[in-house]
């Protein structure tokens, strides 16, 4: 069976954008999408969405095709956290792969900034928690992944530095990225010198909140002759789903990622030594050094000290978040995630708008939705 | 502001009025022989066993902790920095608490041995943990 590919992405600005909706930020990303693939928005034949924070309808995929005048004969919304981008692009190409649709649109955004306050947008994610054995307590989802970063620190000596340079080499991709919401440069002292949010956690080991949209167009392999740019294909993808609430997840240190990169890579044919650049979901810090060793990068307590060591950089062993991922291109809610598709098609084309890694033929996707509950992985490829 | 209570429903409300009566009770598995937290009307290790409620002696060690500095809500501001742990009950199972009496980087390390207590939230207690010196 011939494999789905991606003829189209795009981004919206990120960070305060005045006068934005999460509609229309969705729609801005969804038409430039359809234009960079060449098509036009009749094409499209089925709408992936996932959530809005700002506004959350319960049919998020009609109302955005209501406002955007889409008819789609597929329309589906879908909620997976931090992995709704990795995941839309997962269901998109079962979708065109069964000959059910020609042309997918996924697309998801929201105005996180403008929208809703800072205090507001902190109490929704500690909503996520559970009501009665976590939100009891003062829980919030920084606090959920500290609890990881401390055990972590605790079984492989991961420290603080470690992951102090995690932001600082994404900070500086962003710096390059001209659409990225964070670019003025940062040090590991700044990291560690930032205020603690939840310990070991400091302030600038956490994503913002963001005005922003991304969009991607997932095709039928036989469509690329219709389409203006040279297509990426979704060699292979997996999840991996273990627990929802951290108070009842297996282990701190080992994740559903273990599972979805393994089916992705299996997939695809392909093993971690292979991929050129990595987009990892990076809600937190330690999030990237969890996923970076459960998905096969790095051993056990190795990605800390690789990350120290530039490995994670521009010209390291691994270039990873080159467009600055969640913490510093931006983070607007579901849409974060779907950046990191868009990054990695841009590098596998050779247009990143920041930094691009030379000749990147194969790039490794991943999102994680929840605390660490929920993970997508992709592998896609350069035909 | 007041703190939250918990939203007891049937699953749950065996759990919660334990706790009313300062007893921390948690689910024994019949077939599998496991004890599982949270409460629910199934066992999600072997999906086949009875559920039984069974009392816990309330002791336990820290698996992992945190100091919160930045609440989610008007609620615990005024607690900060407020620690949060994950505590592995003697009996087999999980439950996060806070920790009274302890601000973590000071007084709290991974396998510290812990004692349940209670804490009245208007009306319904709620488990808590202490470090058992």
């Amino acid at each position: 069976m011939d494999k789905a590919i991606i003829t189209g992405v795009a981004g919206t600005a990120m960070g305060k954008i005045p006068g934005s909706t999460s509609m229309s930020l969705m729609t801005e990303a969804a038409l430039a999408a359809i234009a960079d693939a060449g098509l036009k928005p009749e094409d499209i034949d089925g709408v992936l969405c996932a959530y809005s924070v700002v506004e959350p309808q319960i049919m998020l995929a009609s109302t955005f095709s209501d406002y955007a005048g889409f008819k789609s004969n597929f329309a589906l919304a879908l909620h997976a956290g931090g992995a709704s981008g990795a995941t839309m692009v997962m269901n998109a190409a079962a979708l065109v792969e069964s000959g059910r649709c020609r042309h997918v649109l996924i697309c998801a955004g929201d105005n996180r900034v403008t929208g809703m306050s800072r205090d507001d947008s902190v109490a929704f994610l500690a909503g996520s928690g559970s009501q009665q054995f976590e939100q009891v307590y003062g829980m919030s989802l920084p606090a959920a992944y500290a609890l990881v970063a401390r055990r972590y620190m605790h079984e492989y000596g991961l420290t603080s530095e470690h992951l102090a340079a995690i932001a600082v080499t994404q900070r500086k991709h962003a710096c390059a990225h001209p659409l990225a919401q964070f670019r003025t440069p940062i040090t590991i002292d700044d990291v560690l010198g930032s205020r603690l949010i939840a310990s070991p956690l400091h302030l600038l080991d956490c994503c913002g909140f963001s005005d922003g949209a991304g969009a991607v167009i997932v095709s039928a392999a036989n469509a690329a002759r219709d389409t203006a740019k040279a297509p990426v294909a979704v060699l292979g993808s997996g999840q991996g789903n273990t627990h929802e609430f951290i108070v009842s997840a297996p282990s701190l240190t080992e994740f559903g990622c273990k599972i979805s990169g393994a089916t992705a890579f299996g997939r695809a044919g392909v093993r971690p030594t292979d991929i050129d650049v990595a987009e990892i979901y990076d809600s937190y810090t330690i999030t990237i050094a969890v996923e970076l060793e459960s998905l096969g990068f790095f051993e056990k307590g190795e990605a800390g000290p690789a990350a120290l060591a530039g490995a994670l950089g521009i010209d390291g062993s691994l270039p990873c978040n080159t467009h600055g991922g969640l913490l510093s291109h931006g983070h607007p809610g579901a849409a974060g995630g779907v950046f990191h598709v868009v990054e990695a098609v841009q590098q596998l084309r050779g247009t990143a708008l920041g930094l691009q890694v030379p000749d990147a033929k194969l790039a490794f996707v991943h999102g994680d939705g929840g605390v660490l509950s929920a993970h997508c992985s992709l592998v896609l490829g350069k035909i | 502001m007041e703190k939250p209570r918990p939203n007891v429903n049937a699953d749950t409300a065996p759990f919660w009025d334990g706790c009313n009566r300062e007893e921390l009770l948690y689910q024994h598995c019949t077939v599998c022989l496991r004890a599982q937290f949270y409460p629910r009307a199934f066992c999600a290790h072997c999906h086949t066993g009875k559920l039984e409620w069974r009392r816990s002696q309330g002791l336990g060690s820290v698996h992992s902790f945190t100091d919160v500095y930045r609440a989610p809500g008007e609620s615990f501001k005024a607690d900060t920095p407020y620690v949060i742990a994950l505590i592995d009950v003697d009996e087999g199972f999980r439950i996060m608490t806070n920790l009274f009496g302890a601000t973590a980087d000071k007084d709290v390390q991974i396998n510290a041995r812990v004692r349940v207590v209670f804490e009245d939230r208007g009306g319904q207690k709620i488990p808590q943990f202490t470090i058992d010196r």
